[in-house]
């Protein structure tokens, strides 16, 4: 479920790679990714209106894996 | 935050000041310990944060201890500008000779600290300065350059004082410049400072607050000096609301939100910003509103923080509607308020349309922020328009409402 104002889209083939969901989740500064025991990836729905659009989560995963929706624009 | 007089003497006794001998009462007996201990007659106060003790009947003298317990009783229950006695100063009476006053504070339009010295001290120092000001002096002095005891010296020697009493004076005063420096004060004040017909010279009175920001830095002096972290020392106990917004600040690390002081108008305050609170709070009065809260944004909360504040400024009994308000942002984020009000609003169950008076925050993200307000139909206005019309407008609409 999107934010108010923010969704995160993450491609699958992204969300199954555990190394690009570990990296995801270690750069968001707000805590929107989370990684599960299993290596899964996780979206934290409830920060996802933290998001500060800095993009590091897109330079962090493979290009257009990750996409951030503005959803007032 | 004020400390008690015992409190500021405990203080000043730190630094060598001259004190005359005392003790802190919290009993009929102890006064009468304490009495018996000094060995001479006494003076029994009451220690209370608001001035017009003498006033109020809750400074006495006693020259027996008997009689010390005996006053304890009788002025321990007298309420001196709203507040119980915390405890009774009891302390030697001295014969005074001469009366001095002492102080160093702020000069919020210098933005220095200045001294003030008078020899008409025991009065208020405002009332000498205006019916005899050749008696007062004002002395700023620099907080980069050295302090010396000369500054003092030149404060004192300009009322007149000279030869041994000025000599005597000086490091006092200059301790106390110290004190006001070393410990964040923004008041540290002797009043009087007297010479007794002996000749020395005591602190008969003293006063000093200490800047609230400054209580971490001196947590170990507060502690020495029995002054728990709970003591807010503010006019009044917070109110159920101002609690809830301290913990709402608590609450998440990022920014500053939720330090809030009700009152009981009718338009909510989101007010922040480099001195912008002040202003903004002033603004909105000044255009015939009526604020609900007092409040400070800034350092770029949370959404999730600020949306907390916002619910919390819209449970007041009686707010229809907030008015989201700084001075132009630099740390803060245009767009990340913008989320956070709209957001409390919705999460309240109300129309952030309606519901916000005005957003006027220019600055940082200002763009993607009017981006916000503009898709929610919130009425928004960027730095063109004056904090002062900002308010004017929220204003407008509380009252064709």
């Amino acid at each position: 479920m999107p934010g108010l104002f923010i969704d995160v889209k993450v491609s699958d083939k992204a969300a199954k790679d555990t190394a690009v969901v570990a990296k995801l989740a270690e750069v968001c500064p707000v805590d929107i990714f989370a990684q599960d025991q299993g290596g899964a990836l996780r979206i934290v729905e409830e920060n996802l209106d933290e998001c500060v659009l800095c993009d590091l989560c897109m330079s962090a995963a493979p290009s257009n894996s990750v996409e951030v929706v503005k959803l007032y624009e | 935050m004020r400390f008690y007089e015992y409190e500021s003497k405990a203080l000043f006794a730190r630094h060598g000041l001259p004190l005359g001998q005392s003790g802190v009462a919290d009993s009929a007996v102890h006064a009468r310990e304490i009495a018996h201990r000094i060995g001479r007659p006494v003076v029994l106060k009451s220690q209370v944060l608001s001035g017009g003790r003498m006033k109020a009947g809750a400074v006495k003298f006693a020259d027996t201890p008997d009689e010390a317990a005996q006053i304890y009783d009788e002025i321990f229950p007298i309420i001196v500008g709203g507040q119980k006695a915390r405890s009774i100063l009891v302390e030697e009476k001295s014969p005074i000779a001469q009366e001095y006053y002492a102080g160093v504070t702020w000069d919020g339009r210098r933005k220095l600290p200045v001294l003030i010295f008078s020899d008409m001290g025991g009065i208020d120092i405002e009332e000498v300065a205006e019916q005899h000001p050749d008696h007062v002096s004002k002395t700023h002095f620099s907080t980069i350059l050295p302090v010396t005891p000369r500054i003092a010296k030149e404060a004192i020697a300009a009322t007149g004082v000279t030869g041994g009493a000025l000599n005597k004076l000086t490091p006092i005063v200059s301790k106390l410049i110290d004190i006001f420096l070393e410990y964040d004060l923004t008041l540290a004040e002797i009043n009087p400072l007297v010479r007794l017909e002996d000749g020395r010279f005591v602190v008969l009175d003293g006063h000093v607050d200490m800047e609230a920001e400054a209580r971490d830095q001196h947590a170990k002096l507060l502690k020495e000096l029995g002054i728990g972290p709970e003591e807010t020392r503010q006019a009044r106990p917070p109110t159920d609301f101002e609690i809830r917004g301290a913990e709402v600040d608590a609450s998440d690390h990022r920014g500053v939100a939720g330090n809030v002081v009700e009152f009981d108008g009718n338009l909510g305050l989101i007010i922040g910003a480099g001195g912008g609170s002040l202003t903004l709070f002033d603004a909105v009065r000044s255009q015939g509103g009526h604020p609900a809260n007092y409040c400070e944004i800034g350092g770029n909360p949370s959404v999730n923080k600020t949306c907390e504040l916002t619910k919390l400024v819209l449970s007041k009994p009686g707010v229809e509607k907030i008015a989201v308000m700084m001075n132009v942002v630099s740390n803060t984020r245009v767009d990340i308020v913008a989320r956070g009000v709209i957001k409390g609003c919705i999460e309240a169950g109300k129309d952030p349309s309606e519901t916000i008076a005005i957003f006027r925050i220019p600055g940082a993200w200002e763009e993607e922020g009017f981006k916000i307000l503009a898709k929610h139909k919130v009425d928004y206005c960027d730095r063109s328009v004056s904090m002062y019309d900002a308010a004017g407008r929220a204003v407008a609409k509380m009252k064709s409402a």
